[in-house]
């Protein structure tokens, strides 16, 4: 919303500068966007007469004038090159340390060959005011000196733009924000009365109202024999200074009391509706163009206004082009209605039509005005364009608007944290036009203006389903009590400022607080910095991605696909962060970065819902360094990183069992499931599959792993046993066991650590060999056994009991032979 | 001494001092103090002498023994010093060359200043709560006060994904976390004090929007909780995450249909050096405002007895006027250079205790 200073003023009666003004919007919640004001860069020009103009002793070209420019400034010589500085020519005069801003130089008081200057004489390109340079610009004859030149020519008239929030459509006219700031203190809102034009005949044109849910009342009347053209300069002035384009005086007319009144308005060419008679009521399907040019087709939910010949304007949205008003207009009738704020919105979103009509009704008109602007609006029309007016015609009747809100005072302080004497409670409210109805020393009860549609409006809930109807029926007559009471709050204390509130700090609920993370939260952070410290980098990346990329990881069900996505390529919601990180690492691979490590912990989506997935990718090499050759990333440190999260989160790391049947996106023979028993899946961990990386431009394996961290069981919280720690040295034993190529090394240790229950602490794989120094189809894994006594040293029939345990435990399980003994 | 024994003496010492390795020092050892040496040989034969001469003689070879055997010793520990000085000069490497490289791993600038959020308001007695990203339309919308047709749901270009089956509800993105905030009122008795950190979806994208981004919101449910608290709350909390005990702070009235009085909340700053806490302009924050009595209703929570302050902030964009960030998009671009820039060491995690 866009107004100038000169137009605030017409309503507000104050001395207040355009600082003290925005300062007092932005207290009371007009937040100002912008000022623009053309007379502050040349506030320091003023009016002023060339006393005698002399030619310069030293120069041709140039004039020693004596300038009177006022008080401080009446006698002042200036040195000046214009032909035109004659004796006794009214200029502009621009003190020394003026800021020019048409030649961005600052004025110095110097001398010129050898004459003293003390100042500029001035063109309007010199001011940024125009092109024509034939010397300094002449101000007319008898211009008083000293004046502000700005003020002079008209053009200290300051715009301020500020943001309107959806509750204040009071605020969308010039008059509502006067009326805000006379409340707050800011000077006197001047009275408003429409004067009455005496109707003088029937209007040709009438209304009948077929839509009454759309639109309680709707006025109008013609004004004939009008000539439309070119509005007057004023009111051309003023729409331009707020960004709307002059088109003639009619529409201009309408224009100026929706930002003066917030009164949206509609001018017909009478003599183009056809059969005299203009109908509010539901569209049907049809098809009609807009003022804008625009073909709309309207639905039986929209409110349309309809003539003989078919639909005319989209109500309170925007008119027809065919019953436009146009410079030809003779007999223009004048459309004054109150449509149903829901209705507007809903049409105007559907249509996607925007204008400053639907604006202000689907915020909320003044219920009251209609009549007294249609008089005003008439009255106007008349005075630019002529004419005489009809009597007054409408359809339907006036709403009752009327509400009533109460306050119990105590309440200021007790909601707002400020006490606030009942008085000037009082005060406020009446100011903003809220008339006391009920008054004692504890509460008050006032009428709510007409204007302000969003106090005490109509008590709309939308309760959880599943509360009790008892707590329900409790909640929503708790908010029916005080839901008035807290629009009357928020009035009083916006127009104190908030500022005016001592802020107090939360009283503690424990001298020590205590955690503000759950356990479960908490491991997001600790799998963050356990990545982070083994040296992979963190990254936070969009929760979709084109559905074609996100299927290439999992399953991508039509109920995660966005209806109406920002672009294509962000359509589906991804499955899990290894879609954002293989972009990524192809990203940096590109850009000249392919040695990384990068790392999300984030949420993947599912037909089951949202889960939150620790997921890393690493690719290129360990850095090269001397004595160490660049060795490319494998999957084992993927399983080192998984791994290493869920030790830290206290999994319990000897339980977790390894199969190879990991999803689709991981190399199949070089990729596993982390489990924990039959049915928990920890993670996934891998080689990524050849066939993602084909066309990506990378070459060189990419590994990673995802795991899924609601599946990670809570460490049990139990107390833990104090630590055996024996006296008695540990004892070591290797075995080199041949099993089948496909037995897996995990069932090999599983044996062999269940071999014995009271002396192996430790078994640990230290070597696989595959060649031909074991039988085809076989290979040879090394095995450490430690032995950990705890009663005395283990003697060599102990050690060989063990042994012999482990060997038959391993070859009953695994079918395993001892090396050199098969 | 007689001639004998200085010649001796003489001798071996000219041998230690030519020894110039172990085995060549041994030699002079044992062919003096062995079984079979020259000094071991003269201290046999004063077994064969005259005690008289015995006495003379056995002195004087005592004496010559301990001199040579301290000086072999001696040449002995001079020959080791020399042989360790030139295994230590073989062993010299350039230690200049670099230690062996580690990749350095870091936390997104996101994370970090949810973490320091989370030690900030926990200070409070805040609790951190979670919720669905994607929720119906009553918990984002309805449920807070904003019907459909209301004008501030058009403010907020949202994401819709398809109906669930059976729900009928529409389902949304969250457009803010405040859907966590219905879910607290719902689930939990009051007293309440969270804060709900969170992504959030709006479809907007250009240079300073983004279809993903993150929010903070807060939410404090309690009797005779004013806005006096609102504004302590946030002063405080602003404070301290700009590390700036007298930032100035500054409560403007607002509107969002799920609060009243609402308030935006600006913070000191120059406009010129984008430096926070000085220079005599305001920039906004955040908005808050005491949570709505059909809000607190629609929760079941009679507004006649609880009532309390809601709050909500930019993660992004208190990430980036704290750190200077000058693009929002970098992000979610994943640069390892601004990752590596802007990150933060997982070794020194937001403790209130260590300082922030």
């Amino acid at each position: 919303m866009k107004f100038t200073l000169s137009w605030l003023r017409d309503h507000l009666d104050t001395s207040a500068t355009v600082d003290e003004i925005c300062a007092k919007l932005n207290t009371i919640g007009l937040e100002v966007e912008g000022v623009e004001d053309p007379g502050a860069t040349l506030a320091p020009f003023r009016t002023a007469r060339i006393i005698e103009a002399v030619q310069h002793p030293n120069a041709d070209r140039l004039r020693v004038c004596r300038v009177d420019a006022g008080p401080g400034f009446e006698e002042v010589q200036v040195v000046c090159g214009a032909p035109n500085a004659r004796t006794g020519l009214s200029v502009i005069f621009a003190p020394p340390g003026t800021w020019v801003p048409g030649s961005d130089i600052t004025i110095k008081a110097g001398s010129i060959r050898g004459e003293a200057s003390g100042g500029m004489l001035c063109s309007l390109r010199e001011l940024g005011l125009g092109e024509d340079h034939d010397g300094i610009a002449e101000l007319p004859e008898g211009t008083p000196t000293g004046q502000s030149y700005a003020d002079f020519a008209g053009l200290n008239d300051p715009v301020i733009e500020i943001a309107v929030t959806p509750n204040r459509g009071d605020a969308l006219a010039v008059r509502g924000i006067a009326r805000d700031l006379a409340a707050a203190g800011l000077g006197h809102l001047r009275p408003w009365l429409a004067e009455t034009v005496e109707g003088t005949f029937d209007s040709p044109v009438t209304w009948a109202n077929d839509f009454p849910e759309a639109c309680t009342w709707v006025l109008g009347r013609t004004v004939r024999g009008v000539r439309n053209g070119p509005s007057p300069d004023w009111l051309q002035k003023r729409l331009r200074a707020i960004g709307l384009r002059p088109i003639s005086a009619l529409v201009d007319i309408t224009n100026f009391f929706a930002f003066d009144l917030g009164r949206p308005l509609h001018v017909f060419d009478a003599d183009r509706v056809t059969g005299g008679r203009l109908t509010v009521c539901r569209g049907a399907g049809e098809s009609f163009r807009t003022l804008d040019g625009r073909d709309i087709v309207v639905s039986p939910e929209d409110c349309v206004i309809a003539d003989a010949a078919g639909v005319q304007s989209l109500a309170g949205i925007m008119g027809g082009e065919a019953t436009g008003a146009t410079d030809e207009t003779t007999n223009v009738f004048v459309e004054c209605a109150l449509f149903d704020p829901v209705r507007i919105a809903l049409s105007g979103r559907r249509l996607s039509l925007h204008s400053d009509a639907r604006h202000r009704f689907e915020r909320g008109v003044d219920q009251a005005l209609p009549v007294a602007a249609l008089e005003a609006a008439t009255r106007m029309i008349v005075e630019l364009c002529g004419g005489e007016a009809s009597e007054v015609v409408s359809a339907g009747e006036a709403p009752a608007w009327q509400r009533e809100a109460h306050l119990r005072f105590a309440r200021i302080a007790g909601l707002g944290g400020l006490d606030v004497p009942a008085d000037e409670a009082v005060a406020s409210l009446e100011a903003l036009g809220f008339e006391v109805r009920e008054r004692d020393d504890a509460r008050v009860v006032v009428d709510v203006p007409s204007w302000r549609n969003d106090i005490a409006m109509k008590m709309v809930l939308d309760q959880a389903p599943d509360l009790s109807a008892e707590r329900a029926f409790a909640a929503a007559e708790g908010a029916v009590a005080v839901d008035s009471e807290c629009d009357l709050i928020e009035e009083i204390l916006r127009l104190r400022g908030l500022d005016s509130i001592p802020p107090v700090s939360l009283p503690a609920l424990s001298a020590v607080p205590l955690p503000a993370l759950t356990p479960r939260q908490t491991r997001t952070a600790t799998a963050r910095r356990v990545l982070a410290a083994r040296g992979l980098m963190e990254t936070v990346a969009y929760s979709f991605a084109a559905q074609e990329a996100c299927a290439r990881f999992g399953a991508v069900p039509e109920s995660l696909r966005l209806l109406n996505p920002i672009a294509a390529d962000l359509d589906q919601m991804r499955p899990t962060p290894l879609v954002n990180l293989l972009a990524a690492v192809e990203r940096n691979t590109a850009r000249g970065y392919p040695d990384l490590g990068l790392f999300e912990v984030g949420p993947g989506f599912g037909e089951g819902g949202q889960s939150q997935i620790a997921a890393a990718l690493r690719s290129g090499h360990a850095p090269r360094a001397p004595g160490r050759p660049a060795d490319p990333v494998d999957l084992w440190d993927a399983k080192a990183d998984a791994l290493a999260i869920l030790a830290a989160l206290g999994a319990p790391i000897e339980g977790i069992s390894v199969t190879a049947d990991a999803p689709g996106h991981y190399h199949p023979g070089r990729s596993g499931v982390l489990r924990q028993g039959p049915k928990i899946v920890l993670g996934v961990f891998g080689q990524l599959h050849p066939a993602l990386l084909a066309g990506r431009g990378l070459d060189r394996p990419v590994v990673g792993f995802e795991l899924f961290l609601d599946a990670i069981p809570d460490p049990k919280r139990r107390r833990r046993a104090a630590p055996e720690l024996s006296p008695f040295q540990p004892v070591q034993r290797d075995f080199a066991f041949v099993v089948g190529r496909d037995v897996t090394a995990e069932s090999v240790l599983r044996a062999a650590r269940g071999a014995e229950r009271t002396l192996i602490s430790a078994v640990r794989l230290f070597d696989v060999y595959e060649g031909d120094k074991v039988p085809e189809g076989s290979k040879s894994l090394g095995v450490e056994v430690t032995l950990q006594p705890t009663r005395g040293s283990l003697t060599d029939a102990e050690i060989d009991a063990v042994s012999g345990a482990v060997v038959a435990a391993v070859q009953k399980a695994c079918g395993a032979v001892l090396r050199g003994e098969g | 001494m007689s001639d004998d024994l200085e010649i001796l003496r003489q001798e071996t010492l000219a041998a230690l001092a030519g020894a110039g390795d172990r085995r060549e020092w041994d030699a002079v050892r044992v062919g003096t103090l062995g079984k079979s040496g020259r000094l071991t040989g003269l201290l046999k034969e004063l077994g064969r002498m005259s005690p008289e001469e015995r006495k003379l003689r056995g002195g004087a070879l005592n004496r010559l023994r301990d001199d040579l055997s301290r000086a072999i010793e001696e040449r002995g520990a001079e020959i080791e010093a020399a042989i360790l000085n030139a295994r230590l000069a073989a062993e010299r490497v350039d230690v200049t060359l670099p230690a062996r490289p580690e990749s350095q791993g870091s936390i997104h600038p996101i994370s970090r200043t949810m973490e320091e959020m989370a030690a900030i308001f926990g200070a409070m007695g805040f609790k951190v709560a979670e919720g669905p990203d994607i929720e119906t339309d009553w918990h984002n919308f309805s449920a807070l006060n904003t019907p459909d047709h209301h004008p501030a749901r058009t403010d907020q270009d949202t994401f819709y994904l398809p109906a669930g089956q059976g729900s009928g509800r529409e389902r949304v993105l969250r457009t803010q976390t405040s859907g966590v905030q219905i879910r607290t009122m719902l689930g939990e008795e009051p007293p309440i004090r969270i804060i709900a950190p969170g992504r959030t979806y709006r479809a907007d994208h250009d240079a300073t929007h983004s279809p993903m981004f993150h929010q903070c919101e807060g939410l404090v449910i309690d009797r005779g909780i004013t806005l006096a608290h609102l504004k302590g709350c946030l002063t405080d909390f602003l404070r301290a995450y700009f590390g700036q005990p007298s930032l100035p702070v500054r409560f403007r009235a607002s509107y969002f249909p799920f609060t009243e009085p609402s308030m935006e909340v600006d913070i000191g700053w120059s406009r010129k050096t984008g430096e926070i806490g000085g220079g005599g302009d305001w920039l906004e924050v955040l908005g808050s405002g005491m949570v709505h009595p059909r809000v607190l209703a629609n929760c079941g929570l009679d507004p006649r007895e609880w009532q309390g302050f809601a709050f909500g902030m930019g993660i992004e964009r208190l990430t980036m006027l704290r750190h200077g960030i000058p693009d929002l998009r970098s992000f979610y671009e994943s640069d390892v250079r601004w990752l590596r820039h802007y990150g933060s060491s997982p070794l020194s995690p937001a403790l209130l205790h260590e300082g922030l």
